[in-house]
């Protein structure tokens, strides 16, 4: 259990940027060195985890520590993985607002903007890329694309969460017929 | 309330975030700024923080957020709220339901929210750079030229070296690049005065 704990407490420690970053990291720790999983299991359940919400890390870990001491297993992988992010990101709220009020660290923070600016927009580019190039999901992104430029022109307050689930309902009442088929087949 | 509306709303972004980290930066900064959390300024500079510091981008942020909301206990609570549903969730499939991810209608849900979750990313991105290139909303045209210059600086040195050596800069490299520019920059220009500033 502890060692659950503690490996995923170094995942959550070492690993930059979040995501996918954390999938070789994970590789590495649970099925090279501790051979808890197989690469067919890992590669199993990161399809599971990328179809599931939530960021993977945290999928990753509920779902290695449930594999190997089910749901006590589940809870010390998650907690590791989280612990490091949680006491660096407390320690930084106590300190930051009167760090950003040097001169020198509001000039950094206002290039940092600039990679932010840009990392999101790569990360949209890249996830772009791996849209199927057929009609509806085309429309669908520009509907949403549109409207949420629109929305920020006229400062209308508006939540996305409601795009969200109306996309996910369409796609059950376009998608779920064809899924059969493909099952059926 | 705070403490039930930090564990809740963070839930919620929890419960959506789907296809990894950049999916929940436009959900919680409508929630920070609709609750006057913080600044879409302040929130952006946040994001440079969360990812340049270790760990999921959604962890960083829940706990940055509810720490500056509510103490050690809002980000307890902020946290807590984000990890859940993917705990929950990834231990029904664990243990009761297998085969819940090769479900049609799951699989249809699935595939109908990844284009808008890529359109609210790409939105989030492309209105953060028309701000750096000074289109506000308030229409009063206002170009940050220092801004402007690191992104195509960062731009460049990016793809030239995706060119050269064959591998992709790592998100970390670039916010440091991106912060010694922005020093860099900024005191040339307030010695010399050569890059107009707002």
């Amino acid at each position: 259990m502890s060692e659950l704990f503690i490996t995923f407490f170094k995942i959550g420690l070492f690993t930059f940027g979040g995501g996918y970053a954390m999938i070789s990291q994970i590789k590495e720790a649970v099925v090279e060195k501790k051979k808890w999983l197989s690469d067919d299991e890992l590669m199993e359940i990161i399809t599971i985890a990328e179809s599931t919400p939530g960021p993977i890390a945290i999928n990753l870990a509920t779902f290695v520590g449930y594999k190997r001491k089910g749901v006590k297993g589940s809870i010390a992988a998650t907690l590791g993985v989280i612990l490091p992010s949680f006491i660096i990101l407390y320690i930084i709220s106590l300190f930051l607002d009167s760090f950003m009020e040097n001169k020198y660290v509001a000039y950094a923070f206002s290039g940092i903007k600039c990679a932010v600016a840009f990392l999101i927009l790569k990360a949209g580019i890249d996830l772009f890329m791996k849209l199927p190039k057929k009609i509806i999901p085309m429309i669908a992104f520009s509907i949403v694309f549109i409207a949420m430029i629109i929305f920020d022109i006229l400062s209308v307050s508006f939540s996305s969460i409601i795009f969200i689930i109306l996309g996910g309902l369409s796609g059950i009442i376009l998608y779920s017929k064809g899924f059969e088929k493909e099952e059926k087949k | 309330m705070i403490y039930l509306i930090l564990f809740l709303e963070f839930f919620k972004i929890g419960l959506f975030t789907i296809g990894g980290g950049f999916a929940m930066i436009p959900l919680i900064e409508e929630i920070a700024v609709r609750y006057g959390w913080m600044t879409e300024s302040e929130f952006f500079d946040l994001i440079g923080v969360c990812e340049s510091t270790p760990g999921p981008i959604a962890i960083n942020m829940a706990t940055y957020i509810g720490s500056s909301q509510g103490g050690l206990l809002g980000s307890a609570v902020a946290t807590l709220g984000v990890v859940l549903p993917s705990f929950i969730i990834i231990l029904i499939i664990a243990t009761v339901m297998k085969n819940m991810t090769k479900n049609k209608f799951f699989k249809g849900f699935m595939e109908g929210v990844k284009p808008v979750i890529v359109a609210l990313i790409m939105s989030t991105g492309f209105l953060l750079l028309l701000k750096i290139a000074g289109m506000t909303s308030d229409n009063v045209f206002n170009p940050d030229f220092i801004q402007i210059i690191i992104f195509c600086i960062i731009t460049a040195v990016f793809f030239i070296y995706k060119k050269t050596a064959k591998k992709k800069m790592g998100s970390v490299f670039i916010i440091m690049l991106s912060a010694i520019l922005g020093i860099v920059i900024s005191v040339i220009s307030e010695q010399t005065g050569i890059i107009p500033t707002i």
